[in-house]
């Protein structure tokens, strides 16, 4: 008798894990709540620069994106940069009709404030951004943001 | 008492719980855009009237070629003391006749200030790495911003982004404005 005593107090005792589920959910309202979707899946490589003077872009439903980089399948798709549209590769050409379906998802009193974010790989030429810009201007999409990091120029 | 309910078997929640966050880990993003927000110019219209020449004085002009080497007013330049050229330019605290123009104006808030007349324009080749571009760009704004944030400190004792009125935050805005004008892309093909 004595013998199963001593086993018996041994014994760990179990860990109460009834508010493990509370934990798991604060957790997961937290990230809830930080983070915003993914909306697109990137085709194209857009490591961006850095720069100091920087503004967050607030209100994201007014805000489009546009990529612009090489594709990340460089077997298939070559190395010269791309410019991707919501989800596929596109040309010059598109920003018209992707910019109008953009704004048109917008209320009207808010068009004006229509940003467009430009996401640009920092070892692209010029050539293709211009071209992007000299698009936006022709559909009267102004304002822009071209996105970069927090941090010094010169780390570039 | 007669009947107690049958106590759910709670033990599965942690699981639930935990595909959820795993499903909003994988699908969301945390990083927030940040970047340089700039108005482009809007559209020419080839009927309207040639605007009336900007003296050479009041143009600061800032040129990057395809091997992203900098031409500052006609000098080689580096990207190190571009902030503080253009800063020097704007300001043109001896006034000095080969830098640009000043005007009184009377702005709500500021009372009389002098306004710079100048313009910052910013040409580059079709060949520029966009890294470089974000640099000059990068140190154009932070010119910009370092005028402002003295003026602000000056009238109103607080940096200009830590200004909260937008009155005053406007009337910044107007004594020092924004003035980087981009020039219409040449078709120069790859340069000289």
């Amino acid at each position: 008798m004595a013998r199963f005593r001593k086993e018996e107090g041994k014994k760990t005792p179990k860990i109460n894990t009834a508010s493990l589920p509370d934990i798991i959910f604060m957790l997961l309202f937290f990230f809830m709540v930080t983070t915003t979707m993914r909306e697109t899946t990137l085709f194209v490589r857009t490591s961006l620069p850095q720069a100091t003077e920087i503004q967050p872009l607030e209100r994201r439903s007014l805000v489009s994106f546009i990529y612009i980089g090489p594709p990340i399948q460089s077997q298939v798709y070559g190395t010269e940069p791309r410019i991707q549209l919501s989800d596929s590769f596109a040309s010059v050409a598109d920003i018209p009709s992707y910019i109008s379906a953009e704004r048109e998802a917008i209320s009207e009193a808010e068009r004006p404030l229509m940003t467009i974010s430009l996401k640009v790989d920092r070892d692209t030429r010029m050539g293709i951004v211009t071209d992007v810009k000299q698009e936006l201007r022709n559909v009267n999409a102004l304002r822009v943001n071209y996105s970069t990091l927090r941090g010094d120029v010169t780390g570039n | 008492m007669a009947r107690m309910t049958p106590e759910i078997n709670a033990g599965s929640m942690a699981d639930i719980a935990f595909l959820l966050l795993i499903f909003f880990l994988v699908t969301t993003t945390m990083d927030v855009d940040t970047g340089i927000t700039r108005m482009l110019p809007p559209p020419i219209d080839p009927a309207a009237p040639e605007p009336p020449p900007v003296r050479e004085r009041n143009v600061f002009v800032v040129l990057v070629d395809r091997n992203d080497r900098l031409l500052v007013e006609g000098q080689p330049g580096r990207i190190e003391d571009l902030r503080r050229q253009t800063k020097e330019f704007l300001e043109n605290p001896a006034n000095d006749p080969t830098m640009p123009e000043k005007v009184t104006r009377d702005i709500e808030h500021l009372g009389e200030v002098e306004v710079s007349r100048g313009v910052i324009s910013l040409q580059n080749d079709r060949g520029t790495s966009y890294e470089m571009y974000i640099a000059v760009q990068n140190e154009l704004t932070a010119a910009i911003n370092e005028l402002r944030d003295e003026l602000s400190r000056e009238r109103f004792g607080r940096r200009f982004r830590d200004l909260t009125d937008e009155d005053l935050v406007n009337a910044i805005r107007q004594a020092v404005p924004m003035a980087i004008s981009e020039a219409e892309p040449k078709d120069i093909e790859g340069g000289r």
